[in-house]
């Protein structure tokens, strides 16, 4: 008979690869594997993370150089004298060459100093510091209510099929086509303007008043999770369907584990490595979700600390919080990775 | 026997879609008809609106007798803005600059994304590791406020912020087309194409870029989408263009202005945002839809209440059979079509017999034993049939009934044990899970339970097993943890589809002895299912040898090795006189088996069969008996009777 290994059934609709495996690991070290590729993990990701941030800098160096205009020319104005401007212009090392000038602004910014904003003349890291919180209490809200309300829709979305799940599946895909400011003008004009309930714009400090900053956090939050939500709910719904339908919940399912469990546990904790693969992704677009949400509710960020820099051209500024917004997204992607480590014993450092 | 309403193409196989015919399946869909022409809609008003009505874009008020003019038919459908402006020649004027943004990034995104996906995806190696490297980096920029910054530097320029964006989304395209790339580089026709000596360039553009169009066309809508969200978000924070021009986002920014006098003016540009971004997605689902076509949809695994008993055999359970299996059909579903790949199967298994379902591949015997336990996949459903077990038909049962039955009574061993663990949780807690569904213990109690239970199937060290991954074990390892579980529920009967085939040669053998004691001790019966005459001849009591669907031939092993009574079964026992491990032999018998949905008329084998005579292609042939507890489904079985094999 031919050496035959697929199975009719295989064939016939479901699906199962086969992979090598390697030899069997002595289960007693375990432990120190693990710890072993964290840490390797943890470079990768630093040495990932500082490429990233010297192409980032080159890049706005870059650009900057392609500018027209001139900074020192900007800052002394039509009526300053010469000496005046070429002070000045010294002042910001614009005599150099660029990769003298480079090397300035680096060493500079590895010393957590950006330099000064063009326009308030103040240090750059302090504008961004005076506004980080705001930002991140935004985005957190808006990252726990996109988890939440996403493997939610998701899981019910696979789990109970029928007119539920295409309800939400349709949702999904609204979530996806309305843009964050839209949504928020809408929010302020039925939530703000119609019913009263909420303020439509502004922000209050936690310091001032916890209830009043909760309450001025709740639409900007909502209009900025709509697209993590849908993002989400699809990613746990393929994760869900994709779980049910392996090779180990049917042996699971065929020794008996029982359908709460298969769901609640196998299942979802499949969906959930899905999920997670895509956390930095929906970081780095509530991040971006934020300048239109701040710009709309008027709010003290990050977000529209660059829109503002943007229209008035400070680029040491907008510099600034690009770096910033950087290491958030490489700090996420990391406690990303060592969540999927923790999660999944099979993920290797490539 | 309806054979003749099954598709020839199978549910396997999916022909790759060439462009003209997709574009054909497209445009037979309604949906896709309705969005094509929404865009080709909005592309002429793009062109024609900034012309016709030359004097919006630098109208910086309307007529001051219609400011804030409520929609009507007459004047203004869409009212005006507080400038009396009107708000629907704004929209068609504003169409323009949302395009030329749109296509830019597009643009931008297709040429970085296309030929880099395709570079790493066809060379692979360090070209492979430089492009993923890259599109990594730039996946983790924080996008829009690296637009804001290009913004800075270069104030309203659309070109410059879009390009930007298009460079910074373009990874998602990248990612796209090189993993669509990576099956197709390694098909046969590609590497024949390289060795008939054409250029890699040539082939790429010949063989793999026609291939991978599809995934490029839906991945090029969504990134529209996202595009023209970003594209409106900028106008929407007045970066883009300058005021008075209108623009979508910059419409929205406008009434947010006036959203306690005029909430109706953020509408008509948001809904047509939102509408825009809806079509391009659906335009890139109908064209995935489009290009999937050929694929089964996948509807969940439901069994169908048994309507008749239809075949040739539809007699009473036997009375002392552990198991009675009658006139099985399996079908699967594809496109609205049924398959069978099995028909009227009919077999008993003793209490603690162990009994061969023998047959090569697509011979149906997986499907046979699945649906003993209701976990037929994909859209496989029992179609006919009864399935005694207990007093009970389990082909009636429930889902839920069922899974009284699974594990407890029927335990199933896969073909693979490594893929049948959760590889996310630990051994122990696996195997733990399921001791307390069957015996409600205390945790404690489950895990020395467990413990005991890998020392039953000869694991050197349970405890070490129990705290490891699945990943950790060898594939032997792994079958003896697989076993283990399958003991866990004390099963009278336990379903081994094909227990051995994954393992290597000196661990297949130790997997069956440890089967065989395990049976000795528990006198629970064995349902095998193999296509190695071997296994059969070492472990098994009787055999039910399959073919195409059907059973062709049955008996105690005896009778069967030394005077089969089928030209099937005595081929393959002539090439393997002493019934040694086969899966290394050839073929014994020239030709293959007919795949489901391509059973011919009469007898299923007579393409390959040296006895084969006319009488064989006429009509269903019977299985008949052929002695003591013998059946054979052959017209001329008697010829070979007294013949030994
Ligand atoms: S019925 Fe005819 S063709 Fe079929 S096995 Fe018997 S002899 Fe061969």
């Amino acid at each position: 008979m031919s050496n035959v290994t697929t199975e009719d059934v295989q064939a016939a609709g479901g699906s199962t690869v086969m992979v090598p495996r390697p030899p069997a690991a002595a289960a007693h070290r375990i432990g120190s594997f693990v710890d072993s590729r964290l840490t390797g993990l943890v470079l990768k990701r630093t040495a990932t993370a500082i490429v990233l941030l010297m192409v980032v800098s080159v890049l706005s160096f870059v650009l900057i150089s392609l500018t027209p205009g001139d900074e020192a020319r900007a800052i002394v104005g039509l009526g300053g004298t010469h000496e005046q401007y070429l002070h000045v212009r010294a002042e910001l090392g614009l005599d150099k060459s660029p990769p003298e000038q480079y090397w300035q602004w680096l060493t500079r910014a590895v010393h957590g100093n950006f330099g000064e904003t063009l326009t308030t003349s103040e240090p750059v890291t302090s504008s961004i510091q005076t506004r980080l919180g705001v930002t991140i209490s935004l985005t957190v809200g808006s990252m726990i209510l996109s988890f939440v309300l996403g493997v939610l829709f998701g899981v019910i979305s696979a789990v109970r099929g029928g007119v539920t799940g295409r309800l939400l599946d349709a949702l999904g895909v609204l979530g996806f086509a309305v843009p964050s400011f839209w949504l928020a003008a809408v929010l302020i004009t039925i939530f703000a303007v119609k019913l009263g309930w909420l303020p439509s714009t502004g922000y209050v400090s936690p310091s001032v008043s916890l209830g009043q900053w909760l309450q001025s956090l709740v639409l900007p939050v909502l209009a900025l999770s709509i697209g993590g939500i849908a993002a989400i709910a699809k990613q746990a719904r393929d994760g869900m369907l994709e779980a049910l339908a392996s090779e180990h919940i049917r042996a699971a399912r065929a020794s008996g584990v029982s359908p709460t469990s298969i769901i609640f546990r196998h299942a979802l904790r499949g969906a959930a490595l899905r999920v997670i693969a895509v956390t930095g992704w929906i970081a780095i677009s509530l991040l971006g979700g934020a300048v239109f949400v701040e710009s709309v509710f008027a709010i003290p960020g990050l977000g529209s600390l660059a829109v503002t820099a943007a229209t008035q051209h400070d680029i040491p500024l907008i510099q600034g919080v690009v770096v910033c917004f950087t290491v958030i997204v490489v700090i996420v992607n990391l406690s990303t990775d060592v969540l999927y480590i923790w999660l999944d014993p099979r993920v290797r450092v490539a | 026997m309806s054979i003749a309403e099954a598709d020839p193409n199978g549910i396997i196989q999916c022909t790759p879609p060439k462009s003209a015919r997709f574009l054909h399946r497209l445009l037979r869909r309604k949906l896709a008809v309705a969005g094509i022409a929404y865009l080709l809609a909005l592309i002429v008003t793009a062109i024609v609106a900034p012309i016709a009505l030359s004097h919006i874009a630098g109208q910086s008020a309307g007529s001051l007798d219609a400011v804030r003019a409520q929609p009507s038919l007459h004047h203004h459908l869409l009212g005006t803005d507080e400038l009396g402006r009107d708000v629907l020649d704004r929209l068609f004027v504003g169409t323009r600059i949302t395009l030329v943004g749109v296509g830019t990034a597009v643009l931008v995104v297709l040429a970085i994304g296309v030929p880099l996906g395709l570079a790493a995806g066809y060379f692979g190696g360090w070209i492979d590791r430089i492009v993923t490297w890259v599109s990594d980096l730039l996946f983790g920029m924080p996008g829009i406020v690296v637009v804001l910054l290009v913004l800075a530097v270069f104030p309203y320029s659309m070109l410059a912020a879009m390009t930007a964006f298009g460079v910074l989304v373009s990874p998602a395209m990248i990612r796209v087309v090189r993993v669509s790339v990576l099956p197709i580089e390694r098909e046969l026709y590609i590497a024949a194409a390289r060795a008939a000596g054409l250029s890699r360039p040539y082939i790429i553009v010949r063989h793999v870029l026609p291939r991978v169009s599809g995934a490029i066309i839906v991945q090029t809508s969504v990134m529209a989408g996202l595009s023209l969200i970003a594209q409106s978000g900028l106008c929407f924070l007045g970066l883009l263009v300058r005021s008075p021009a209108p623009s979508w986002g910059g419409m929205v920014a406008d009434g947010l202005q006036l959203i306690i006098q005029d909430p109706w003016l953020i509408w008509p540009p948001g809904i047509l945002i939102a509408v825009t971004v809806l079509v391009l997605g659906l335009l890139g689902d109908v064209s995935r839809d489009a290009l999937t076509e050929a694929w089964a949809a996948p509807v969940r695994s439901r069994r169908r209440p048994v309507t008749a008993a239809i075949g040739d055999i539809s007699d009473e359970a036997d009375a002392g059979a552990l198991l009675s299996v009658r006139g099985l059909n399996v079908v699967f579903q594809s496109r609205g079509a049924h398959t069978r790949v099995v028909d009227g199967v009919s077999f008993d298994i003793a209490p603690g017999e162990t009994l061969g379902l023998v047959g090569e591949s697509g011979c149906g015997k997986s499907a046979t034993a699945m649906s003993i336990v209701g976990l037929l996949p994909g859209t496989g459903q029992v179609e006919a049939g009864s399935i005694f077990f207990g007093g009970r038909d389990l082909a009636t049962l429930s889902d839920r009934e069922l899974h009284q039955v699974r594990g407890r009574d029927i335990a199933v061993i896969s073909q693979e044990p490594m893929v049948s663990f959760n590889p996310t949780l630990r051994i122990g807690r696996q195997l733990a899970e399921i001791v307390r569904r069957h015996h409600h213990v205390s945790r404690a109690a489950a895990r020395s339970r467990v413990l005991d239970l890998l020392a039953q199937v000869q694991l050197p060290d349970p405890a070490a097993v129990a705290a490891s991954y699945p990943h950790e074990l060898s594939g032997g390892m792994a079958q003896r943890v697989a076993i283990a579980r399958a003991l866990a529920g004390e099963p009278s009967l336990v379903i081994a589809d094909e227990p051995t085939t994954a393992l290597d040669v000196t661990v297949q053998a130790e997997i069956l002895e440890l089967l065989r004691e395990l049976q000795a001790n528990r006198g629970m019966a064995i349902l095998l299912i193999t296509h190695d005459w071997g296994v059969v001849a070492e472990m098994c009591q009787r055999a039910v040898v399959l073919y195409a669907g059907q059973v062709i031939e049955q008996g105690p092993i005896l009778p069967v090795f030394q005077e089969p009574r089928h030209p099937y079964t005595k081929g393959l026992l002539t090439a393997n006189p002493h019934g040694v491990p086969s899966s290394e032999a050839l073929p014994a018998i020239p030709g293959t088996v007919p795949a489901p949905g391509q059973w011919p008329i009469g007898c299923r084998f007579k393409d390959r069969c040296v006895l084969a005579t006319g009488e064989c292609g006429d009509g269903t042939i019977p299985l008949e008996p052929v002695g003591t507890r013998r059946e054979a489904r052959c017209l001329h079985s008697a010829m070979l009777e007294g013949e030994c094999a």
